[in-house]
């Protein structure tokens, strides 16, 4: 039997705000335990809820940048249950009437294999702030937990797709997308290794052209896009393997070993949860105005797949490269310097799709750690434009920027790399080529079109890779048809 | 000077006929003296309160006096007090010291009046005898065989015992209205959202609500000034202007001050299941508004009936959840042996609550619970805005309600102890207005067999500063709220 | 919709009450009784009725995204339950509050 598996995300980004969800504790990653858990953070008795501004807004631009339904109200809600990280025995979230309504995004998924690369839309279910709970440290003493609750508290977004996705490849290539999204809004800085950005992963088979969902195990807290792939990998071969060896699949929460490769449910969600939700009576419900909107859409900048769009339409850029540029604001944002400062668009894109992203992977460097600026890029692909330099030349003065070695016209001048464009010192360079070289004349006058390419090999190496290579052909052709 | 009203209290500290010290020790004295019968405080400490009493009378002396420095008050043991035993009348609790201030506390210290202790409660604020409460029953002053209500027994004990000046409640379901009827004396819960419940341990919290129990309507409105207010820490706290709610109160005079002032008489509060006493009583309080001029009008509040189910339901749900903090992880009790995590939490929780409490988190937990929400829980608030609507059609035709607080007089302690149900009905006729969030009070209106008995009022959202107007000129004209137990 | 033993003891482990065999009985007599009461209810008509979740007809308020508290841990930690089961330290080693281990 022919297996589809089926995959939906809940998605826990941590919003870029100084406080927390509901109180005024600091949420900087790495502090001493406790230090940042003040008494709402540790619920002593008597204390409230305030609700962060801040996260409001982060959430009010998500739901805009996926062209969402925002209701003009939400309403918070309690999830009840027990948990040593929990310090109320309830976490605020919001269940019934979330802050962003139903919404999409598009992806783009990778070719792989003898598939072609392809676009695909996924729904947005909802997206909702809550709070986020403490750690559980082990090892502290022997047999015991230690509780940090400084994360407890913690403003969230948990953003919900329907089970749109249908293979590992288009599950990684959403959480790509969204990842590179609440980065490009700023309302997540992204940090996968410090919890900012994780993944639960519904999984899913059925048999290929059946509607019905089998039943879904979730892997949770998946923080990198490779155990993720691996992950459903491993948890598709395993339902897929349950069902055609006649077991039934149990709907449970399981979590993935990287040193295994493997996922495994959890032993203290076992028991069926019942988290009685109900509107939080310490709350009021969320109102989001048409004007809230409005402000906040006047603070966001043009988004991914707008800009993606005008990259094709004004640079003439494919669609994979519009993709590609735009994979990160940062990117977008150098590739545009660049051609503000007076490079045509497509060298540009070349360039740092080429050059530059090969140097920043093999250096682990972000673009915007390059130590080659967009202006000096810029400056660059302009001396190649205007003949100053030759490509390969250009190659050596990227290399020599790269090294810190100084600016393009300086190390041009430096390294003597200047393209020789003097029409009359060119043809005495031919000349020279042409008569210390009969034999090869004749050949090419034979027909032999190789010669051709021989004779301008001679006259570039004559010129010592100055002579632009273009007028020595155009010369050359002309001499050779008199 | 402990029969003295506020504004006396007042006045004697800025004449220097005595000092904040001299007045707290008096109090002191009588609490040492009395409240190892009455068991109206839980923690007292005499040096913190001495030292409050004391930075009082250099306040007074630097002619920085507000209107209730150097009055000493009881505080119920909700409040967090910083460096203070806040126990909540619970087991659970019983060696928490707040480490932080209640916003109703930090008002009374603002205000530079003195905290002579924390009151005796039924725990978590359940119940309506103070027999719930893990350090006690609360003996009534009028009988010592009697219970004072609850849940604000202890203060309520202790302002009938004047074994303070005056004290705070928080009232949920009646919590401050029903003691004051059955311990004869006067007090308010305000409009849901008008005292911050910032620092006041949760029950029921979008019921919850704080108020001044005194001697007089007019000592009350002096307290309201100070513990309302809007508290930014408090999402439920109204943003609205500071009110005086003294203001009317000078203008009650002349023989017919309440002349034309409409009274609703709700039928539903005078029917069966009421004391045939407590309803004379009432009558005839009622007929006394009449000859201060106010005229009354036939009511009806048709879904009154339904208030203790949907209370039952409501309450006891925000309750389930309230309460899951107290888990032995992070402060109060823990189990002293225990095998793992879940033993753990079993064990502390079993522990540290009292049987009320269980009861409470069960039926909370059940109404909530997969299944069963529809049923109840979204049933409850149906009903609850059905309840609600009742008052706002009652007051196009009326300014004030009044009935009975409570549909006896003080009960024996024991009597209702095992039935939950009979002791839920206690609150019948008080609960209604915290399911709508309107203010509600009680005032001594008379005495059945010797034990006081309370005419409830209840005004329109916003509306205390006329309740206390109207409760005033009762006041003006009678002398029940001045009647003190005997022998004590 | 009445209840049985069954409930009682689910609820209770829900609720993390431990409640015995004997407890659970007199339980179920008592919440029954309340649960009478509640029913009640189930006779009002409230199709179309908005639930009514709070008195006043406000919304949220919001907070400024400001850094207000400062590290209290030694005060808080003042509060701690003693560890149990022989210790009589505090269930607190390093900043960290100390529970029997959690198993994930």
């Amino acid at each position: 039997m022919e297996w589809e598996v089926v995959i939906g995300l809940e998605t826990h980004t941590q919003l870029r705000t100084k406080s927390k969800q509901f109180s005024g504790a600091s949420i900087t990653y790495g502090a001493e335990p406790n230090t940042q858990a003040d008494e709402v953070s540790i619920a002593l008795p008597g204390v409230l809820p305030v609700l962060n501004k801040q996260a409001v807004e982060c959430a009010i631009k998500f739901g805009l940048a996926i062209n969402a339904d925002i209701p003009a109200r939400s309403v918070f809600s309690r999830k009840n249950y027990f948990y040593p990280d929990l310090p109320k025995g309830y976490q605020i979230s919001q269940f019934e009437l979330p802050v962003v309504g139903k919404g999409a995004v598009t992806i783009q998924v990778p070719a792989s294999g003898k598939n072609a690369a392809y676009e695909k839309v996924i729904n947005i279910t909802r997206a909702h702030l809550e709070e986020d709970a403490g750690k559980s440290v082990h090892g502290a003493l022997e047999g015991m937990s230690g509780i940090d609750l400084n994360r407890a508290g913690t403003p969230l977004l948990e953003i919900v797709t329907e089970p749109d996705m249908r293979s590992a490849s288009e599950a990684v290539a959403y959480a790509k997308k969204l990842h590179e999204l609440v980065q490009w809004i700023d309302i997540c800085d992204g940090n996968m290794q410090e919890g900012s950005f994780r993944c639960d992963v519904n999984v899913s088979v059925r048999p290929k052209g059946t509607d019905k969902f089998g039943t879904r195990r979730e892997i949770k807290n998946l923080n990198s896009f490779k155990f993720m792939t691996q992950a459903i990998e491993y948890e598709t071969r395993w339902q897929i393997e349950t069902l055609e060896d006649g077991g039934t699949i149990q709907q449970a929460t399981v979590l993935f070993n990287p040193d295994t490769g493997e996922t495994k449910a959890m032993r203290s969600k076992e028991e069926a949860n019942d988290y009685r939700y109900f509107p939080d009576p310490d709350l009021l419900p969320l109102e989001v105005t048409a004007a809230d909107k409005a402000r906040v859409k006047a603070t966001m900048p043009e988004l991914p797949d707008a800009m993606k769009a005008r990259f094709e339409a004004d640079y003439a850029l494919s669609s994979y490269d519009a993709a590609a540029l735009t994979a990160s604001r940062e990117l977008a944002d150098y590739f545009t310097a660049t051609v503000h400062a007076g490079s045509d668009a497509k060298p540009a894109a070349n360039w740092i799709m080429g050059a530059i992203s090969a140097k920043l992977n093999t250096e682990e460097k972000m673009i915007n750690e390059s130590p080659i600026s967009a202006a000096q890029l810029a400056q660059l692909l302009k001396r190649i434009a205007d003949n100053t330099i030759s490509n390969n030349a250009a190659k050596q003065v990227f290399e020599a920027m790269w090294a810190g070695e100084g600016e393009v016209d300086a190390i041009i001048a430096e390294k003597g790399l200047k393209q020789e464009s003097d029409s009359g010192a060119i043809e005495a360079i031919i000349d020279e080529v042409l008569k210390a070289n009969p034999a090869m004349v004749e050949e090419f006058k034979a027909g032999k079109e190789k010669a051709f390419n021989a004779l301008v090999g001679q006259a570039m190496k004559a010129s010592k890779g100055k002579a632009n290579p273009a007028q020595v052909n155009e010369v050359l052709k002309k001499k050779l048809a008199n | 000077m402990i029969n003295s009203s506020l504004k006396n209290l007042s006045q004697m500290l800025a004449k220097k006929e005595i000092s904040s010290v001299e007045m707290t020790q008096t109090f002191l004295d009588r609490i040492n003296k009395y409240n190892p019968t009455i068991n109206a405080y839980i923690a007292l400490n005499a040096d913190k309160t001495l030292a409050q009493a004391k930075a009082a009378d250099v306040r007074i002396a630097n002619g920085k006096a507000e209107p209730l420095t150097g009055i000493p008050f009881a505080q119920k043991d909700i409040f967090c007090a910083k460096g203070w035993q806040t126990t909540c009348g619970s087991k659970m609790l019983a060696n928490f010291v707040a480490p932080y201030d209640a916003y109703v506390i930090t008002q009374f210290d603002n205000a530079g009046a003195v905290n002579l202790g924390k009151t005796n409660m039924d725990e978590f604020a359940m119940g309506s005898s103070n027999e719930t409460s893990y350090f006690g029953g609360v003996k009534n002053p009028w009988d010592f065989d009697r219970v004072p209500g609850g849940s604000s027994g202890g203060s309520a004990a202790a302002v009938a015992a004047r074994l303070c000046a005056a004290a705070t409640g928080t009232d949920t379901g009646g919590s401050i209205r029903q003691p004051a009827s059955l311990c004869g004396f006067t007090g308010l819960k305000p409009t849901y959202g008008l005292v911050s419940r910032y620092g006041m341990i949760a029950f029921a919290s979008s019921l919850d609500q704080a108020g001044p129990m005194a001697k007089s309507a007019e000592d009350c409105a002096l307290m309201m000034n100070v513990m309302t207010g809007f508290d930014e820490r408090d999402s439920t706290s109204l943003n609205r202007p500071k009110e005086d709610y003294t203001r009317g109160l000078s203008n009650i005079q002349g023989t017919q001050p309440l002349k034309g002032l409409r009274i609703g008489l709700p039928k539903e509060y005078f029917a069966d299941g009421l004391d045939a006493n407590v309803a004379k009583v009432v009558q005839e309080a009622i007929a006394e508004y009449r000859k201060l001029g106010a005229e009354t009008v036939d009511i009806s509040l048709p879904n009154s009936q339904l208030s203790i189910p949907v209370y039952y339901v409501l309450a006891p749900a925000e309750a389930s959840s309230n309460l899951s903090r107290y888990d032995g992880v992070r402060y109060g009790h823990r189990a002293a042996e225990y095998d793992d995590l879940m033993d753990m939490y079993m064990k502390s929780r079993s522990e540290g609550f009292g049987a009320e409490v269980k009861r409470r988190i069960l039926i909370g937990t059940y109404v909530l619970s997969a299944g069963y929400y529809d049923a109840y829980y979204l049933k409850a608030q149906q009903i609850r805005r059905l309840i609600a609507d009742d008052f706002t059609q009652a007051f196009k035709q009326c300014d004030v309600i009044m009935g009975p607080t409570a549909p006896s007089t003080a009960f024996k302690a024991g009597e209702k102890a095992d039935d939950p149900v009979a002791m839920y009905l206690q609150d019948v006729y008080t609960i209604a207005t915290n399911l709508a969030g309107l203010p509600g009070m009680s005032i001594p209106a008379g005495f059945s067999n010797g034990l006081p008995v309370g005419l409830q009022l209840m005004g329109n959202y916003f509306d205390e500063a006329r309740m206390l107007d109207v409760a005033h000129a009762y006041q003006q004209v009678t002398d029940w709220h001045l009647a003190m137990p005997e022998g004590i | 919709m009445a209840l049985n033993i069954t409930d009682i003891k689910r609820i209770a482990h829900l609720a993390r009450l431990e409640i015995s065999d004997q407890e659970a009985t007199a339980t179920l007599t008592k919440l029954s009784g309340i649960l009478g009461l509640i029913e009640q209810m189930q006779a009002v008509d409230t199709t179309n009725i908005t639930p009514m979740s709070h008195s006043q007809d406000v919304t949220q308020r919001l907070r400024e995204d400001v850094v207000t508290a400062i590290n209290q841990r030694e005060a808080f930690q003042s509060n701690a339950p003693f560890l149990g089961n022989g210790s009589a330290e505090k269930a607190v080693d390093s900043g960290l509050y100390l529970v029997p281990k959690v198993i994930e």
